[in-house]
């Protein structure tokens, strides 16, 4: 975008390899190991499940198929590799001058870049933008954990099957790659120390989210936390833990141990202690204001590493573009961090726009809000004779005259596709009545939602019938 | 014009209509929906909310070719459900294909075998009509499977399989008797031919078939039946997909033609010849051109026509009791209220003038009607921007004004047009077609830059374009969109 105002512009990318040693191009953790190959190997996934329905429409295909992780990891590595050369190609076309180095601060205004060797570059510039993100934590208090575990960081450059696995921890990392790995046909286990899906609606949604993937086969080690990590004779680890249900220590072996307990910014090794960047003492995050702005003035950062933001892809995208319209194109518009939609891609995908039921409550009080919900089934599940017990949506709205939308929630296939064009609707301040105005598009499930009219408090069951 | 007669010491009302016979002190009904369709149970089950005593009345005449269906009407029988669950199957194989390159393992060619997929759709369409008799059963709404017509004012006769006669009275009468299919009016087309009335239900494999028609009927039938495996043509008299936005019925003419459907364009059948018997047999069908004088023939195992649908308007009475059809189309022009020329005779679903042919129109229009006649409401029907999708291979969903449409009306200089080709993540793994995926808003200048058509092609369009739908109906302009952010990595997001 700066470019695009005529400005002579720098980007500064490296890739610290992760302690199991894997590294990628060009791109972030998006292209390289985030939302890309994440999304391709849940996509695997649920081919796997395509191929069972498909027997129930006529297509004659003897079960059970096999999958093979080195043919989806090398279809999901050449693509992710023809992306990093995409950016490349599109930094030269745009003239930005693109620096593969580690950079840090010398002081405000220059950065200090060096090689894998130890080479160094120095580069000033009139203004400086960090957008370093984010990299997997590990819990360092699990013996073990560094020297035997991998992370999502890892798990997508495998060349070959995970086997039996161990993703641990709750967050939607964690769920969709246990996702993922499940469907391809691989023995997974999850392990939760407390609630699954923190952070997200956790009254119904997260929990509807975990039972489908236990029926799905996804195995789960609830209230239990790791204490240490062996690695046997035969390659294989040797997890124990402690389950604090039944107050006493179990262990199994796995071939693979996956920590997705939460993400870090990188901002040790990026001096900013010497230029006077405040973070937050807790997270190590960047503090910023609604212009992006750090405390050192000409000093702005965006995405992940900044306190307070969505941690996605596309707000990190939006506030860039708009902090460099900002800077050199006479902009003053700011970033609208508000209703932002999400998808978690686990089997049952789960998609939201707005506030959770429990937020909802907390800033409205529950007599002031409304919940309609509803429990369908896909018309697409009936003849392949799935299971949708956990097909569900919800809409929380105000309950005064307008009925102003605060929150949608929406489980189903392609959810995604399904909330963003209802997030565009409550970003115009969308009402109850007007959803039900909305004429349905039939058949699809999306159409519920124009359909909603049954409210928790009414205590009537929501299960859909018919057309 | 209604006349209540104030009686005092009668409380029942007798009324005059049109200057015809008086009628009976006391109705049988309060309320006769003939066609137990997607509007006339919608309606039906509505009314008995209000404690209406209500009749419901649904015929199927069977096709030429013998096919029939229980309640539920098109679009659960032979309509939007069957065409689903096939368009599935269809997709299912595209699947199939795609799931190799993400590193499922199976033998190298896979069959569809078209009686278990038929099986399945029937299983769970007799599951749906046995669920719309158990609702009205348990909504104490009587039904009766008759084929109901007017013989007087406020009285219909109700003749069922068997033939035997009964009449019924009621206050009110809404018509919801929905449409079927057009016949070529050539040599062979009923003996031979079959319909979307027939093809859900057909007991073989259709084999090389050639559809009839450019509607989305044909199209869609046209899309799944070739993602099966079989040998299609499509013929076309002239354009694709009339009344849609011609530059996306275009793309997805092209993106069939792309993926093995065959195309005769400009050509009408002018009959159609039995070579051989059989399930299905063989059929040579002679076709001429609109240009000139060229005449082609084609052999086929299945002739599909999907050229239109009718009214069934013609034979249910209306002369009768008054009501005005339009004479050339069948169709019944209403009221915004959905009230005929006759007051007490309503009319939803397919066979009103000027109205879309949706199921969900349909369901709103005899619900909010019923709502009007009986809980005192006054929410009309919202004709305006209602979605819609067209489920073929490469799906299509829209909603408000075509590109030709907005021009025609607001003058070019006055709309904005944004538009970007997109890949689907999922496409990529698999080295699927990268630049065919497409989707356009079309802005009002002068208003803001409102938002008023969307347009997309690609995959689950359907559930890509409700919720646009609802955000259009709030009033969406480009800057609103511009500033809501997108889930990454979908295809709604572009």
């Amino acid at each position: 975008k700066a470019a695009q105002f005529g400005r002579k512009v720098a980007v500064m990318d490296y890739v610290e390899p992760s302690p199991q040693g894997s590294s990628w191009g060009l791109g972030g953790t998006c292209v390289n190991v985030g939302c890309i190959p994440k999304k391709l190997m849940h996509q695997a996934a649920l081919l796997g499940s395509a191929i069972k329905d498909a027997q129930h429409y006529g297509w004659n295909i003897s079960q059970p198929v096999h999958h093979t992780w080195s043919v989806m990891a090398q279809g999901v590595q050449n693509y992710v590799k023809s992306l990093n050369w995409g950016h490349r190609v599109q930094l030269q076309e745009k003239k930005v001058k693109y620096f593969n180095l580690k950079g840090s601060f010398s002081d405000p205004h220059t950065v200090r870049g060096l090689t894998k060797a130890g080479k160094e570059t120095v580069v000033t510039a009139d203004n400086i933008v960090i957008a370093t993100g984010g990299r997997p934590k590990y819990p360092m208090h699990v013996a073990g954990a560094l020297e035997y575990g991998i992370t999502s960081d890892d798990l997508f450059w495998l060349k070959e099957s995970p086997g039996k696995t161990l993703p641990s921890f709750i967050l939607y990392v964690s769920l969709e790659c246990a996702g993922f790995l499940t469907g391809i046909g691989l023995d997974t286990t999850v392990m939760m120390r407390s609630v699954p899906l923190r952070g997200f609606d956790q009254a119904q949604m997260a929990s509807l989210v975990t039972e489908h993937m236990e029926s799905y086969g996804t195995k789960f080690l609830k209230r239990c936390f790791p204490t240490k990590v062996e690695k046997l004779k035969s390659n294989r680890l040797q997890v124990t833990w402690k389950n604090a249900d039944l107050d006493k220590e179990e262990t199994d072996s796995f071939d693979t141990v996956m920590w997705a307990v939460g993400r870090a910014p990188d901002t040790k090794t990026l001096n900013l202690e010497t230029v006077g960047v405040k973070t937050n003492s807790e997270t190590g995050k960047i503090i910023v204001d609604a212009s992006e702005a750090t405390s050192v003035p000409h000093i702005y950062a965006v995405g992940d590493i900044t306190e307070g933001r969505p941690e996605l892809t596309p707000t990190a995208i939006a506030a860039g573009k708009l902090l460099a319209q900002r800077l050199f194109g006479q902009s003053s518009e700011l970033m609208d961090y508000d209703n932002v939609p999400t998808t978690v891609f686990t089997p049952l995908e789960y998609g939201c726009v707005g506030l959770s039921e429990e937020a909802a409550v907390q800033r409205h009080g529950s007599d002031n809000i409304e919940v309609y919900h509803a429990f369908y089934k896909p018309l697409e599940f009936t003849v392949a004779e799935r299971d949708a017990t956990q097909c569900y949506m919800k809409m929380v709205c105000l309950r005064e005259r307008e009925q102003r939308i605060l929150g949608l929630h929406f489980i189903g296939p392609n959810a995604g596709e399904v909330i963003q064009g209802f997030a565009l609707g409550i970003k115009c301040g969308a009402t109850y009545p007007q959803m039900m105005k909305t004429v349905g598009i039939h058949p699809t499930c999306a159409e519920e939602v124009t359909k909603l009219h049954i409210t928790k408090r009414s205590g009537r069951d929501a299960t859909v019938t018919g057309c | 014009s209604v006349q209540a007669n104030k009686e005092e010491d009668n409380p029942q009302k007798t009324m005059e209509v049109n200057g015809l016979t008086l009628v009976p002190d006391s109705y049988d009904y309060d309320l006769i929906v003939i066609g137990g369709g997607s509007g006339g149970l919608a309606a039906a089950k509505e009314a008995a909310k209000y404690e209406k005593k209500v009749m419901v009345l649904d015929f199927v005449t069977p096709t030429p070719q013998g096919s029939s269906w229980g309640l539920g009407g098109t679009c659960v029988n032979v309509g939007c459900i069957p065409k689903k669950l096939m368009h599935q199957a269809a997709l299912l194989g595209q699947a199939l294909q795609d799931s190799r390159k993400f590193g499922w393992q199976f033998t190298e060619e896979v069959k569809h075998n078209w009686m278990t997929m038929t099986e399945s759709v029937q299983n769970y369409i007799g599951s749906l009509n046995w669920g719309y008799r158990v609702a009205l059963r348990d909504t104490k709404v009587t039904y009766e499977n008759a084929y109901g017509e007017f013989v007087g004012p406020h009285t219909i006769k109700a003749t069922n399989k068997k033939g035997i006669e009964k009449l019924y009275t009621a206050e009110r009468f809404i018509i919801a008797t929905g449409e079927r299919p057009r016949y070529l009016g050539i040599p062979g087309d009923k003996e031979y031919c079959i319909s979307s009335d027939d093809l859900f239900s057909l007991p073989y494999c259709p084999g090389k078939t050639l559809v009839v028609g450019a509607s989305y009927v044909a199209l869609e039938c046209a899309g799944f039946l070739a993602g099966l495996g079989l040998d299609v043509t499509v013929m076309v008299r002239s354009i694709l997909l009339r009344g849609f936005d011609q530059d996306m019925a275009n793309r997805i003419g092209e993106y069939m033609k792309e993926h093995g459907v065959n195309f005769i364009r400009e050509f009408v059948p002018i009959k159609v010849e039995q070579v051989k018997e059989g399930t299905p047999g063989i059929l040579k069908v002679t076709a001429k051109s609109t240009a000139g004088d060229q005449l082609i023939e084609g052999e086929y195992n299945t002739v599909l026509l999907a050229i239109g649908r009718d009214p069934c308007t013609r034979k249910i009475g209306l002369d009768k009791v008054g009501v005005n059809i339009n004479e050339k189309t069948g169709k019944i022009p209403v009221s915004d209220e959905e009230q005929t020329n006759v007051p007490y005779i309503y009319a939803v679903g397919d066979i009103l003038q000027d109205k879309l042919e949706l199921t969900p129109v349909a369901i709103q229009a005899g619900r909010l009607l019923v709502r009007r006649l009986y809980a005192g409401a006054t929410t009309k029907c919202d004709y305006v921007n209602v979605p819609t999708t067209v489920f073929t291979p490469l799906e299509y969903g829209a909603c408000g004004y075509s590109e030709e449409t907005a021009v025609e009306k607001f003058g070019e200089e006055n709309i904005e047009v944004y538009h970007s080709h997109f890949w689907p993540l999922e496409w990529t793994v698999p080295s699927r077609d990268n630049n065919k995926c497409y989707a356009k808003i079309i802005c009002n200048i002068q208003d803001n830059e409102r938002v008023i058509g969307f347009h997309v092609l690609g995959p689950n369009a359907g559930e890509v374009t409700q919720g646009f739908a609802a955000a259009i109906k709030c009033g969406l302009t480009k800057e609103q969109l511009d500033n809501t952010v997108g889930i990454h990595p979908v295809c709604a997001e572009v």
